[in-house]
């Protein structure tokens, strides 16, 4: 019996679950990002690969989008002005509805230690910047299928 | 007359373009048949009153409102020193695309003729050396002469006869 | 899926100019010491967004290049470092050279590769290092030998708080699954009763086995993200007997690769040098315009709806209704045009900001010490505007500095600070953008003007000059005080041209001096090139307009305040003062004018160059808002026009240009 909830919730890869947004629509993404090339960019790429995606240029912005959508995967820059990717992180991890959601973190390799600061701050990966669509692609699919 | 006219008006609808040699719109002025690229026309207009331009040769009439665009308007005959008349109902501007000066700007220009004539494929034919046509018009603004039904077409070069630079000095 | 980057190049670049101006004026901040922490942070910010976009992009070298820089701004930034005047400098000449790496990137020019050169190895030598970026991706190409095994040993078990980082082991396990044969079980033993479970934490393990080519990296890899959410251990099951012959092969491999992947890339460059369109003019606009906008449009398109409703079934009982309506329609027309032309408006910072960085240069160059004080940033103007009007304010502000603001000792013998000031301040008054250059410098010397004048011609010895009239001998074509011609503000060529310039926009620039004391140079511009506010006027059966800028009063003359005037033809008396009179009939010719007699028409008295004016016509109409239209572009340009309107009616008036009519008149 509990097994059985478990591999459920193991297969939906949490209690709220893309599903719960609407059984016919695509993944929900969250990008947050100051630079609006980038932002641009990775809504192109995820756009064209089929999903939903929401922009947000900074941490603050980005968090009351949260409140409004509950989205399946949020992938934040770390150095924004207003709020950073890591205070950002911290609090969207705080929120009940965002317990169990995967979140990315985009980061230069020399930022070693922005990585652990990310992942204590509840982050659940990275993406290491300089990257191109495939590459973010992959990582997505990774994560949400 | 001197000139190399070669007739060729085929009939037959089955004929490519190619064959039968651009389209021209023709009109008459002062008598004489004029003919212009059909792909540079834009729009015909009644003649309608004009802004009138200050310190402009007598030409050019004034300036129209063309959906939002300022269009200078050039009454041919004064452009090419015909004999001047009174506007009629016939009397037609045709709003043309013109390209002008070295950046090959393109102008929006209208021209007023006494009517409209036709709409006629004709190939076009080389000016001989020794022009002097019946008609004072300068051959610069000619790029070459055609048959329509028996009656000689003078082709008119657009970017020549309305560059403002030509015109204005 | 191939994706065109090219498409996000031309926000990438606005962007980065955007972020490199932050690094400027951060740098400068910095350097007067008016900086706190969070000003460091912003300019590293910039730099970090510089370089991880230019490399997502493609831009290889501004990446290299901005790397040493944030490597520096980091260490600045954790209090390592202590950044001193001269790595300002570096620093400063470091955005030049990458402000001209992306120019030559976004127009398709060249990028100087000696200059690159010289600035990184400036930064090298703050840094202490000798280590080139480019050099390192031939070591870490060296460096990805390692062992291959047949087959590995999995042990995975995640912790309790592993799905509170958004992780999901099935995820892990797929992703294995992909890179070969995955076999395992997993461990229930830890999984608590029912009642105790609480469903947020993690209770299972894993062992696995995995088959197949695969290297410890790989697997590294895959549990990258959640090593310290978890217990993993990965060991080899056996070892590939040609191990050492493979991992040499391989990495010789990997060497051909790079070397091959790197001369499409170069090619690739090139071609996109031989393309490069003209980038597109484009503007950044703020949301809260756009939604203005949209607001608008909301509203307009209700009131129409409003009136075809009414249209369908119309009577005369409803006329006040059509009325309402229609007053509606106007006002809303109205606020919409007032909305989108609110997009074309631009804060004047965008001019503004290359002043504090010239200043510094300058001064230094000259061995002045000068502060620079603006005001009014945020002043809005038109973008045509704001892209035309910085050249004339450069050299205005180097004129400042070049012949207003003594050296530091003669300040100190007049008794004034050491240190000079130059203020820019922007304001609206009127219909008018005010731009003001102010100095504390030596001001000008009316007398050395006014000689120089006679020395040079322009005026004739002997004849009496007001101030404005002196000033403006300032503005003539090669005339310069300096005794000394400097690089800076050169002899004085510029001059005339920033007044051509500013004239050009519609504006108009007046001086202001006192000896000893200090220079105002105000320059007064329109506040949008596409509108005008109008007066109407009639001549014969013409209509024009005239900016009510120009405007001083309209008055009906009488023949006692009419006068010949030798030489200068008609004038009239206004108050103390005598106008010449100008007749658009006579002007432009025009044969039908009613008025022949100046006392059966109008005056309209203008001022333009700080002189006065009647124009005389035959009516006045009303006055009204009109959209500027060119004549140029399918005619020429008119002496005394400066452009078309189409009114109401759908007829065309021609706009006048005052300060043309009046050379017209000359």
């Amino acid at each position: 019996m509990n097994r059985f909830f478990i591999s459920f919730l193991y297969k939906t890869g949490g209690l709220f679950t893309r599903e719960m947004n609407g059984v016919l629509n695509m993944a929900l993404i969250l990008t947050v990002d100051d630079s609006a090339s980038m932002r641009q960019m990775v809504a192109f790429t995820l756009k064209g690969a089929g999903y939903d995606v929401v922009e947000a240029e900074d941490g603050q912005k980005a968090l009351a989008a949260s409140k409004t959508k509950k989205f399946d995967l949020v992938i934040t820059d770390v150095n924004m002005p207003v709020m950073d990717g890591i205070t950002f992180i911290r609090h969207l991890r705080a929120e009940a509805n965002y317990k169990f959601t995967p979140i990315l973190m985009l980061t230069t390799e020399s930022s070693a230690d922005k990585k652990s600061e990310g992942k204590s701050a509840g982050a659940t990966g990275w993406i290491v910047k300089p990257f191109n669509p495939d590459q973010l692609l992959a990582v997505v699919k990774k994560v949400i299928g | 007359m001197s000139t190399d006219v070669e007739s060729k008006v085929d009939e037959s609808p089955l004929d490519s373009d190619a064959e039968l040699g651009d389209e021209y719109l023709t009109f008459s002025l002062a008598d004489e048949e004029y003919g212009i690229d059909i792909l540079r026309v834009q729009e015909l207009r009644g003649w309608e009153m004009v802004t009138r331009i200050p310190n402009s040769p007598e030409f050019v009439k004034g300036v129209l409102n063309l959906r939002g665009a300022i269009v200078p308007i050039i009454d041919l005959r004064e452009r090419f020193n015909l004999s001047v008349s009174d506007y009629t109902e016939t009397t037609v501007v045709i709003v043309l695309s013109v390209n002008d000066g070295p950046d090959d700007n393109e102008r929006t220009m209208g021209v007023v003729v006494d009517s409209i004539s036709d709409v006629v494929h004709a190939k076009m034919s080389e000016i001989q050396a020794t022009p002097k046509f019946g008609s004072s018009l300068d051959t610069e603004y000619i790029s070459g002469l055609a048959d329509a039904d028996g009656k000689m077409l003078m082709l008119l070069n657009v970017d020549a006869m309305l560059s403002i630079s030509g015109m204005l000095g | 899926m191939s994706i065109d980057m090219e498409q996000f190049h031309q926000v990438f670049f606005e962007e980065s100019f955007e972020g490199l101006d932050i690094m400027e004026t951060g740098l400068l901040n910095l350097d007067n010491g008016e900086a706190d922490d969070e000003e460091i942070n912003t300019i590293f910010r910039a730099a970090h967004s510089i370089k991880g976009g230019s490399g997502t992009f493609g831009f290889q070298s501004i990446a290299d290049f901005t790397h040493i820089m944030e490597t520096l701004l980091d260490e600045v930034r954790d209090g390592i470092r202590e950044l001193t005047h001269d790595g300002i400098n570096v620093l400063l000449k470091s955005v030049d050279c990458l402000r001209m790496m992306m120019t030559a990137e976004s127009d398709g020019g060249d990028i100087d590769d000696s200059e690159v050169k010289t600035n990184f190895d400036a930064l090298q030598n703050i840094l202490g290092s000798s280590d080139s970026p480019s050099d390192n991706s031939t070591a870490e190409v060296a460096d990805t030998t390692s062992d291959v095994p047949s087959a590995w040993k999995i042990s995975f078990s995640p912790h309790k708080n592993f799905m509170q980082f958004g992780n999901d082991p099935a995820r892990i396990i797929k992703e294995l699954a992909t890179m070969g044969q995955l076999t395992g079980h997993v461990d229930t033993k830890n999984v608590p009763d029912f009642v105790d479970l609480n469903p947020e934490n993690m209770f299972l393990s894993w062992d696995m086995e995995l088959k197949g080519n695969v290297t410890k990296e790989q697997i590294d890899d895959v549990f990258s993200w959640v090593e310290d959410e978890s217990d993993i251990s990965i060991t080899a099951l056996s070892k590939n007997k040609e191990k050492t012959q493979n991992t040499a092969k391989k990495s010789q491999d990997t060497k051909i690769k790079a070397a091959a992947s790197q001369a499409p890339v170069k090619s690739a460059a090139a071609d996109k040098k031989e393309k490069s369109a003209p980038a597109n003019s484009s503007i950044r606009v703020g949301i809260n315009k756009i939604d203005d906008l949209i607001n608008m449009v909301g509203e307009l398109v209700i009131t129409q709806s409003m009136l075809s409703m009414l249209g369908e079934d119309f009577n005369m009982t409803r006329l006040e209704k059509l009325q309402e309506g229609l007053i509606q329609l106007d006002r809303h027309t109205r606020e919409l045009q007032e909305s989108v032309m609110q997009i074309r408006m631009v804060p004047i910072s965008f001019t503004f900001s290359r002043f504090p960085r010239m200043v510094r240069d300058l001064s230094e160059k000259l061995d002045k010490k000068i502060q620079l004080v603006m005001h009014g940033e945020n002043t809005e103007l038109d973008k045509t505007v704001i892209e035309k009007i910085g050249d004339p304010l450069v050299h205005l502000v180097r004129n400042s500095i070049d012949h207003g603001i003594e050296m530091p000792e003669d300040r100190i013998a007049a008794g004034k600070p050491e240190t000079g000031t130059i203020q820019l301040n922007a304001f609206h008054r009127g219909g008018n953008i005010v731009i003001e250059i102010t100095d504390d410098g030596k001001g000008i010397d009316k007398d050395v003007i006014y000689n120089k004048g006679v020395e040079k011609g322009l005026v004739e010895a002997g004849s009496k000059l007001s101030d404005q009239q002196i000033y403006d001998l300032l503005f003539n074509p090669g005339f310069s005080t300096a005794t000394e011609i400097t690089d800076v503000s050169g002899r004085g060529v510029g001059m005339d041209v920033v007044k051509k310039n500013i004239m050009s926009l519609g504006g108009a620039i007046e001086t202001h001096s006192v000896k000893g004391q200090g220079s105002i140079f105000s320059i007064r511009l329109p506040l949008t090139l596409a509108i005008l506010d109008g007066q109407s006027v009639t001549v014969g059966a013409d209509n024009y307009i005239i900016p009510l800028v120009s405007i001083v009063e309209s008055v009906q003359p009488k023949k006692e305040q009419l006068n010949m005037v030798a030489g200068k033809g008609e004038t009239y008396k206004l108050r103390d003062e005598y106008l010449p009179i100008l007749r658009i009939c006579d002007l432009f010719n025009i044969p039908d004018a009613k008025a022949d007699k100046l006392e059966d028409g109008l005056l309209v008295v203008v001022e333009a160059d700080g002189k006065h004016f009647g124009v005389f016509v035959d009516d006045l109409l009303g006055q009204q808002q009109v959209v500027i239209k060119s004549l140029e572009s399918n005619y020429k340009r008119i002496e005394g026009i400066s452009g078309a309107t189409i009114l109401g009616d759908g007829s065309v008036a021609l706009i006048l240009d005052v300060p043309g009519l009046i050379r017209m008149s000359d």
